[in-house]
């Protein structure tokens, strides 16, 4: 692994102050939040499976910045960072996680199938690598309409063994569609390592045979994987076609939220947790002189504040009617069979 | 969106037409009134038009950029058209034989059928796929009818037309439509029959059977290519004085149960026909359904004709599959003379 950024080492090109703010920012919710929802599981208030983003935080503020508004993401279950990357309500991602009325999707979808159209988070999904093709299609309205979007496809290491993956990828490179695949290499699919279940590790090598623009980048280095990220998506904005970038970071801790971690080598675990993103950005920011001390703890209560108020929010949201059963099943509800 | 537009029938404005040439036409003015209206699947575009030519000269017309030829990748073909769709375009995805559904069916059943549920109504996939059956001569990958699989999966609507009008019609009201459609054309049928349809667009509704023959003495519901077989049995038993009603559903999902139980009511007597497996076939439902609210009303037990449990044999002489106008002609005897 790469050494976390140093201010000798980083340029951080086109972001200003408050971009870097704002990225610190939306890892240290992504932590939060993410801790907070594992508190919530393991104390049985919260009953759902949670797929806790460790570890990618600085990827998905990277990706936050390379974003704008009218790009479109299709994302995984692993979609708390990828949302609030696209700015989508956390108030409602959070009350969607409890399955409450107010949450993005009425509480039908749930941890796993977050959406918020508004926010151009178009759907996640719970099936690996189902994410890809989706987004290939969303680029070709995109595309045949002549609208300069970028549409991101974000999915784990895991999904590269899927032919969902390598369909999408051909029909992407074959028409040249404005689609950025972010692959957040996390090493882990569940509990098997990426030298147990791939030929090949080198991902980028992989898509690079499918006719795109390739970059591996270490994404515990959030200015660089920004910049990355950034020409991929402008790239894809100005019809030069589709690219694949792979975020190396390490999962930070187990599978899903209560799972152990038992498996994973230790000295791997600790010398990934010595990086984690939010922790190390904080300190690179201290070090390089371009937030102090005050401004990140301003920062940090914020956050806490935000969270706090999102989980308020859910626990006390109404649940769904039951009369909402049967609604959304068809756009005309007297569509749906009686029995 | 779908508006009900009647064909008019016996005019200037017709010309008799196959399903195929019919479904090329629904195709043609959909695309040429909405933009947004884009085909996809393998070999479509011209010179080839499709291997069952439907997209013919779409391509030419429209360009390359609304009518894609695919890669031999159903997957990204149906993924890529809920993509479309959920990016507001009313993407028609061929899927050349329906048993290549079985490569796509996360997309279609994972993802098209539920994104407008687990997004609590803020998306919707207005996803048309046209795929085809009935071809016995292919063997056992090339002839499966999967439909119940599909009826058996909330938010996915399943149709299959019996003749070229309705072909037109249904083909118009699933592309007109805000919900993921799954359109079966009969690949037998599809070349066979030539009727008078109209030439200018016009929408058949989703959900609503018809009534293709009236009779008093038995009710037979069935849809597709069975529609034939029955009709054919309803003639023989005529000339016995046997009057058969003959319903043909035309839209699987939404399922027309007000029209079955109000013509099984009134002959009570009721067969399903259909050339999907009797066992757990669409027959089961809508058999449970009639025994279920006209136990009383009933003559009879509720009969099922449908193709045995077997994969398709590929020797159509002396392996039948499919049901034949004898077989029903006989389950409608056995019913009368209950
Ligand atoms: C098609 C499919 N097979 C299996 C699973 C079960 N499953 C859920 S997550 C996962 C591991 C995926 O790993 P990766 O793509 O690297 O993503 P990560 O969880 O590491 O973010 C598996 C096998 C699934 N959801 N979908």
């Amino acid at each position: 692994m790469t050494q976390s950024p140093t201010t000798e080492q980083v340029d951080v090109g086109d972001l200003s102050t408050d971009d870097l703010r704002e990225m610190y920012k939306t890892m240290r919710l992504i932590t939060v939040t993410g801790e907070r929802a594992v508190v919530e599981v393991k104390a049985g208030r919260l009953k759902s499976a949670f797929y806790p983003v460790r570890g990618l935080e600085g990827s998905c503020a990277a990706l936050g910045s390379a974003m704008r508004p009218e790009d479109q993401i299709v994302s995984t279950y692993r979609s708390l960072g990828d949302a609030l990357a696209k700015r989508s309500s956390l108030r409602r991602i959070i009350a969607e996680i409890y399955g409450k009325a107010d949450g993005t999707s009425k509480g039908k979808g749930g941890a796993m199938h977050l959406h918020d159209q508004e926010a151009g988070f178009i759907t996640s999904t719970g099936v690996v690598g189902a994410g890809l093709p989706i987004a290939v299609g969303l680029a070709l309205a995109a595309s045949i309409r002549g609208e300069k979007r970028a549409v991101v496809a974000t999915f784990g290491d895991g999904s590269t063994s899927i032919g969902a993956w390598h369909e999408a990828m051909n029909l992407a490179g074959l028409w040249k569609l404005p689609v950025v695949f972010v692959c957040q290499n996390n090493q882990w699919a569940e509990h098997t390592p990426i030298d147990e279940y791939a030929a090949v590790t080198d991902l980028e090598s992989r898509a690079r045979a499918y006719g795109m623009t390739t970059a591996k980048v270490d994404g515990f280095d959030p200015i660089r994987t920004a910049r990355v990220l950034s020409e991929a998506t402008a790239r894809a904005r100005a019809g030069e076609g589709p690219s694949f970038v792979e975020v190396v970071t390490y999962r930070l801790t187990g599978h899903s939220g209560s799972s152990d971690y038992s498996y994973m080598p230790k000295d791997q675990l600790a010398a990934a947790t010595e990086r984690d993103p939010a922790p190390a950005f904080r300190r690179w920011l201290l070090d390089a002189e371009i937030v102090d001390e005050t401004a990140l703890e301003e920062i940090d209560k914020q956050v806490a504040a935000e969270v706090d108020d999102a989980f308020e929010f859910a626990q006390n949201a109404p649940q769904p009617n039951a009369s909402e059963r049967y609604t959304d099943v068809f756009a005309d509800e007297r569509q749906v069979p009686k029995s | 969106m779908t508006a009900t537009v009647e064909p008019e029938l016996g005019t200037s404005s017709t010309k008799r037409m196959t399903m195929a040439v019919a479904m090329n036409s629904a195709l043609d003015l959909a695309m040429d009134r909405d933009d947004s209206v884009l085909l996809l699947g393998e070999d479509i575009a011209d010179p080839a038009g499709g291997v069952f030519k439907v997209t013919k000269g779409l391509s030419t017309k429209y360009g390359t950029g609304r009518v894609r030829a695919t890669p031999i990748s159903e997957t990204a073909i149906i993924g890529a058209a809920v993509g479309a769709a959920l990016a507001g375009m009313r993407p028609v995805a061929e899927i050349m034989f329906m048993d290549f559904v079985t490569v796509c069916l996360d997309q279609i059943t994972n993802h098209a059928a539920k994104l407008r549920y687990m997004s609590g109504g803020h998306s919707s996939v207005p996803l048309t796929i046209r795929t085809t059956v009935g071809e016995q001569r292919f063997g056992a990958q090339h002839t499966q009818s999967l439909e119940t699989w599909f009826m058996h999966t909330p938010g996915i609507k399943v149709v299959m037309p019996s003749n070229p009008i309705d072909a037109k019609g249904l083909l118009a009201s699933c592309i007109a439509d805000n919900d993921p459609c799954l359109y079966i054309e009969n690949i037998s049928l599809a070349y066979s029959q030539k009727d008078e349809v109209p030439v200018k667009e016009y929408f058949t509704p989703l959900g609503e059977a018809a009534v293709t023959r009236a009779g008093r003495d038995v009710t037979v519901i069935t849809y597709g290519p069975a529609v034939h077989t029955a009709v054919a049995a309803a003639e023989v038993l005529a000339a016995e004085g046997v009057e058969v009603e003959v319903i043909d559903l035309r839209t699987l999902m939404p399922l027309d149960m007000d029209t079955v139980l109000a013509s099984a009511s009134r002959t009570g007597r009721a067969l399903i026909v259909h050339d999907a497996h009797t066992f757990l076939g669409p027959g089961a439902e809508i058999a449970a359904q009639i025994a279920n609210d006209l136990f009383g009303e009933l003559k009879g037990p509720v009969r099922r004709v449908g193709t045995g449990f077997s994969p398709a044999p590929y020797a159509p002489s002396g392996l039948d599959f499919h049901p034949t106008s004898d077989t029903v002609a006989a389950a409608i005897c056995e019913l009368v003379d209950y």
